[in-house]
């Protein structure tokens, strides 16, 4: 659709009439529109390439035992990755825990009391750590809780996800926090409420959604995570529900997997694969809808 | 509350501590000849960086001259050109990319890409482009290459999402004032549009290097895990975060772990300091309304 010059000539008598855009022009803006739908395509492809090969591989891989047993010894066909799905499970709590408090404790800090030259410093601080490489947390992880401790442990892997989360949730709780109007605070503040009191019962309470919704995109990133995984929570071929043991994970289980030799350890490592993304996609679909239907009363 | 920030401002800190802590006895055995040697020898405790950085550079280059024209690409098109129908089922699926985990885009690499490759386009590249020395030797598509490509797909949807957010920023009658001049579409966005938004693009260009440097599972899965330099692409490499990835659980002994932890600092230090230069890249855009905007 090429709608390319003159709007609306105004004036009827055409002194100088606009010349027609050269061709060479014409011809590169067609150009250019092209390739930028080429790159949409190229895009695309990979997308739709990694989705499908995901489904087809994932799907005919899963089944019943892979859900509930653990995994068999090396080389032997069957078996499942039941304990590396709760160890996620676990880890991904501990890591919540611990986590999820800072993270909207921070947040809160930074919307309602960070005016200053001190707020200004943790969302800086924030902002950087998000930006860590995730092995980096994980080697900090190993040197605080795993040396500490003397092996490898599930807790060690929560605190490495939960140093993850704690910088998105502090941003989005401060971002959900700034749209709740002025006024609600300054009615809470007339009424004689303690500015703590206030913040806790009356901003948090109307920001809630807005809230669990970072909380969600938080913890569908670190849901995924391996590289700080490897050398805390290291890994498990057997069921561990204690923090203070080696433990498996699902993205754990997958890289191990994928980089054995055998056939039927590849079919496991397409079915996690598949579970894991199953799991991530739905609470990042789950957060789309809510924030679109709550885009609650912040004018 | 203000514990809760300390919190945050703490953990940057201990990460700091922590990471020089560590490292201090493989800095006091090799000073800066740690960064410039070739060796990687645990057994003889032996520790050079430099295959390890030429690695992590020139994958993460890669990614970004395969990723910076198409992110663009995607970007120009869902703000400028699509039909508003499209518009938001696009994003979504772009965004879907930043979903998927590092280990889910190394299985499908290691499975579907590095086949690819290894038949189709390694002949073809070695064919055509063989003479550069870029393309050349054995082949078996696990490469730097393939590093690049799946890093590349990997950091897409970040700087597309940027610069989408930052060309949305452009004022409107910065676009009305081209066309009005006569201007071409293709005109109007280079001349209105991306020339506006050239510090903000450059800001999430530089964002997508942040991550691709840091980026280990899908990189460890393809690379090869070699530490050699070598000129070829066609060639298996080792990155900073491979390296880490796959010796660091079984480092025996204090300073072939510290060295390792000497990387990770590395990386850290750098890692953080291309996010903060792409930050105030995006800050400078979308926050502070550049004085240029209403020039």
């Amino acid at each position: 659709m090429p709608e390319t010059n003159k709007p609306e000539t105004g004036e009827p008598p055409a002194l100088h009439t606009v010349p027609p855009i050269a061709l060479r022009r014409r011809i590169t803006n067609h150009v250019m529109t092209g390739a930028a739908v080429l790159t949409v395509i190229l895009v695309l492809v990979p997308l739709f390439a990694i989705f499908a090969y995901l489904i087809y591989r994932g799907v005919g891989s899963l089944n019943w035992a892979f859900l509930t047993q653990t995994p068999r010894p090396v080389g032997e066909a069957g078996g499942g990755m039941a304990n590396a799905i709760v160890g996620s499970v676990l880890i991904l709590a501990l890591a919540s825990i611990i986590g999820v408090p800072l993270g909207v404790g921070a947040g809160i800090y930074v919307a309602e009391y960070g005016r200053n030259r001190f707020g200004d410093a943790i969302r800086f601080t924030a902002d950087v750590l998000n930006g860590v490489p995730s092995i980096v947390v994980g080697i900090v992880a190993f040197a605080i809780v795993v040396l500490d401790q003397g092996h490898f442990s599930a807790l060690a892997g929560g605190v490495a996800l939960a140093i993850m989360m704690i910088p998105t949730i502090t941003r989005t709780t401060e971002e959900m926090l700034l749209l709740v109007p002025q006024a609600l605070r300054e009615a809470a503040y007339g009424l004689g409420i303690p500015r703590w009191r206030a913040t806790l019962s009356i901003t948090l309470r109307t920001a809630t959604s807005g809230v669990i919704t970072g909380i969600m995109l938080a913890f569908a990133r670190v849901a995924g995570e391996t590289a700080p995984l490897l050398f805390t929570a290291l890994g498990n071929q057997f069921w561990n529900v204690r923090i203070n043991e080696p433990t498996a994970a699902l993205p754990l289980q997958i890289y191990t997997y994928a980089l054995s030799p055998y056939d039927d350890w590849h079919r496991q490592a397409w079915a996690g694969a598949f579970v894991l993304i199953v799991l991530i996609v739905s609470a990042v679909a789950a957060v789309r809808f809510a924030v679109r239907r709550g885009t609650f009363g912040a004018a | 509350m203000l514990l809760c920030g300390l919190a945050v401002l703490g953990t940057l800190v201990l990460i700091v501590y922590e990471l020089m802590l560590r490292s201090g006895p493989s800095w006091h055995a090799f000073g800066f000849k740690f960064f410039s040697g070739h060796d990687w020898d645990p057994v003889s405790e032996q520790f050079g960086a430099l295959p390890f950085i030429y690695g992590t550079l020139v994958s993460s280059i890669l990614a970004l001259i395969i990723a910076v024209p198409l992110s663009i690409g995607v970007a120009v098109f869902t703000t400028e050109m699509c039909p508003p129908m499209v518009r938001g089922p696009l994003s979504f699926f772009v965004e879907l990319l930043a979903a998927i985990p590092s280990v889910v885009y190394g299985l499908w690499a290691i499975f579907v890409l590095v086949p690819i490759l290894n038949n189709y386009v390694g002949p073809v590249l070695a064919r055509t482009l063989g003479w550069t020395g870029l393309f050349s030797g054995p082949f078996y598509g696990v490469s730097m290459l393939a590093a690049g490509i799946i890093l590349a797909i990997m950091i897409i949807p970040i700087i597309s999402s940027i610069t989408r957010e930052v060309l949305m920023v452009v004022p409107q009658h910065q676009r009305e004032a081209a066309l009005a001049l006569g201007a071409t579409r293709w005109e109007m966005i280079r001349v209105g549009v991306l020339r506006n938004a050239r510090a903000g693009i450059m800001g999430g260009i530089i964002l997508g290097l942040g991550r691709a440097l840091g980026e280990t599972m899908a990189v460890t899965m393809v690379i090869g895990n070699n530490p050699q330099i070598v000129k070829s692409l066609f060639a298996p490499g080792y990155t900073m975060a491979s390296v880490l990835a796959n010796e660091f659980s079984e480092a025996t002994g204090d300073i072939y772990r510290s060295a390792l932890i000497e990387i990770g600092l590395a990386l850290f230090v750098v890692t953080i300091v291309v996010n903060a230069l792409a930050r105030l890249l995006v800050w400078t855009v979308t926050r502070g309304q550049p004085s240029r905007a209403d020039a």
